[in-house]
């Protein structure tokens, strides 16, 4: 039987806490819609996604009423375009991201992932063309998220990819300069990119996957910051128990939300992935987390301690609350998304160098990062691989999301508005690596990389 | 049998009770369980509710509560209750 004290236990957590659904992401797969006419092939991936997610939105917001909690995304993630696109005839992919963009308008998701090639060990002719249309495709349309997978743990790491989109990125950012260059803030670099995750930018519908399936993203780090506060002062063991039950609640939410879409839409579920995102709201933050725990700001020593041991139970507890769990689980550390960062940076207890030590231990990398404008694009390729070296060693994913702000410089702040938040620009060490960046080829995969 | 969990909060006043079961009976949703309380002028009710043979689909029966608690100064909230046995049963 049902009792009150459960029932505004769960209330308090939706209303006061930011517990949330943060998204349901229909994965989709393109590979049926090719053909050698680019006009054709983009018809045929219109139709496909319109009339696959044609009622996904309407399905999340009828699952929103019927429990009473908010799912605040509605996206799609598609096949690689590189691959699904290969054996189209053209010289440019920007139509088919402007495709894209129009059928995510026309089933009213904010954004679809996919607009991406995976280029781990080499790149074909589509990858190349791909790679090359990213900084029109984001300019030029709204909704398209793009990615690239440059390195896996079993392949090493593509360096001649590491390098050339470091000038993409650069490129993206000038070519969408009067917003802040925020087409970059659609864009990630992976290393160990998964095939299921369901969170942007970086979603993408893997070749290992169904046709279609329901990939949710759960969240509410609001929920496990409060859970916390009953217990300062208190040990790591229970501490680590708090986390572990609080992230078994939020997780059995996000199964049921997944269970109820997927036999909604008639469409397999496919994963839960138990990542703590957070938002720009206040309190719902994943850096006032490792603040309860015990670090005055983000950035102080013992925060890498603090998430890594966040990390590890909110992925402890979620485990036993859904029967598949996948995507990239953990807990996201981005920086304009993200109150408690954003005042690290401001009170300067938060640098890059210090960012990329959390990434060690957290789901996924350097997230949207405001860097100044100038920062020369063999840098930006530098800070990749760091970034993807330390997913390729560790076997885990990595990620690369910044932002080099045309026109502006470290002191200044870019507004990326909406979801995406605002961000301090962060200074980048300005010591080259241009002859490392320049010598082109392959890292090789490394040594434990050879098991079997 | 589908359940439904029925949750009014606000300041206390003459009639919330009557306002709320009035509309549930027009929709057919007959009342299984009440719990109530007030807590320093306070009023907190919990319902449970029979949800299986509504007239009309559950979001719009939300939808309405939810106008009904604004008309009557309180906040009412409709939830399945199986988001409840989800989080806090294994």
């Amino acid at each position: 039987m049902i009792n009150s004290l459960e029932v505004l236990e769960t209330n308090t957590m939706i209303l006061k806490e930011n517990l949330d659904v943060r998204t349901i992401t229909m994965g989709i797969s393109l590979i049926d819609c090719a053909d050698p006419d680019i006009d054709r092939f983009n018809e045929n991936i219109y139709n496909k996604i319109t009339t696959k997610a044609k009622n996904l939105v309407k399905v999340g917001e009828d699952i929103e009423k019927k429990y009473g909690v908010p799912i605040v995304n509605k996206r799609i993630s598609i096949t690689p375009i590189a691959i699904a696109a290969s054996s189209t005839k053209t010289d440019s992919y920007v139509s088919i991201a402007k495709t894209l963009d129009r059928a995510a308008k026309e089933v009213g998701v904010n954004f679809i992932g996919g607009f991406s090639a995976i280029v781990s060990k080499g790149m074909t002719e589509s990858d190349k063309k791909l790679i090359k249309s990213i900084p029109e495709a984001l300019a030029t349309t709204e909704r398209v998220c793009s990615s690239v997978n440059v390195g896996s743990t079993k392949t090493g790491i593509n360096m001649d990819a590491v390098k050339l989109l470091g000038s993409t990125i650069k490129e993206t950012a000038i070519l969408t300069k009067d917003s802040d260059s925020i087409g970059c803030a659609k864009f990630v670099v992976f290393c160990n990119a998964p095939d299921d995750n369901p969170f942007m930018a970086g979603a993408f519908h893997g070749v290992s996957e169904a046709d279609a399936i329901i990939n949710v993203g759960v969240s509410g780090p609001g929920v496990v910051k409060k859970a916390l506060e009953t217990c300062r002062g208190k040990d790591f063991e229970e501490l680590c128990e708090t986390i572990k039950k609080t992230a078994f609640k939020i997780t059995r939410v996000g199964q049921l939300v997944a269970k109820e879409a997927s036999k909604a839409l008639g469409v397999p579920f496919g994963i839960i992935d138990l990542s703590l995102a957070p938002t720009p709201a206040i309190g719902d933050s994943i850096a006032e987390i490792l603040q309860e725990i015990g670090v005055d700001y983000v950035g102080a020593p013992g925060t890498t301690a603090a998430l890594a041991l966040l990390n590890d139970q909110v992925k402890k507890g979620g485990v036993m609350a859904s029967s598949y769990v996948g995507g990239l689980s953990g807990a996201f550390i981005p920086v304009s998304e993200d109150q408690g960062m954003i005042d690290a940076v401001n009170k300067g207890a938060l640098t890059i160098e210090k960012l990329e030590a959390m990434t060690c231990v957290c789901s996924v990398g350097l997230d949207m990062i405001a860097i100044p404008g100038k920062t020369k694009e063999s840098t930006i390729s530098g800070m990749i691989a760091d970034e993807m070296a330390i997913g390729m060693i560790n076997q885990k994913t990595t990620a690369v999301r910044v932002i080099p702000v045309i026109g502006k410089d470290v002191g200044d702040q870019a507004e990326f508005g909406g979801l995406l938040g605002y961000a301090p620009l962060m200074p980048v060490n300005e010591f080259g690596c241009e002859r490392l960046i320049n010598r082109g080829g392959r890292i090789p995969a490394p040594i434990h990389s050879f098991k079997n | 049998m589908k359940k439904g969990i029925i949750t009014v909060v606000g300041k206390d006043r003459v009639g919330i009770i009557s306002e709320v079961c009035a509309y549930l009976a027009k929709d057919n949703i007959n009342i299984l369980d009440i719990s109530q309380t007030i807590v320093q002028g306070f009023f907190n009710m919990m319902m449970i509710v029979d949800v299986n043979n509504i007239t009309k689909p559950f979001g719009e029966v939300v939808d309405e509560l939810d106008q009904l608690g604004n008309k009557i100064g309180v906040t009412i909230k409709l939830q399945h209750e199986e988001i409840f046995n989800k989080m806090h049963r294994l």
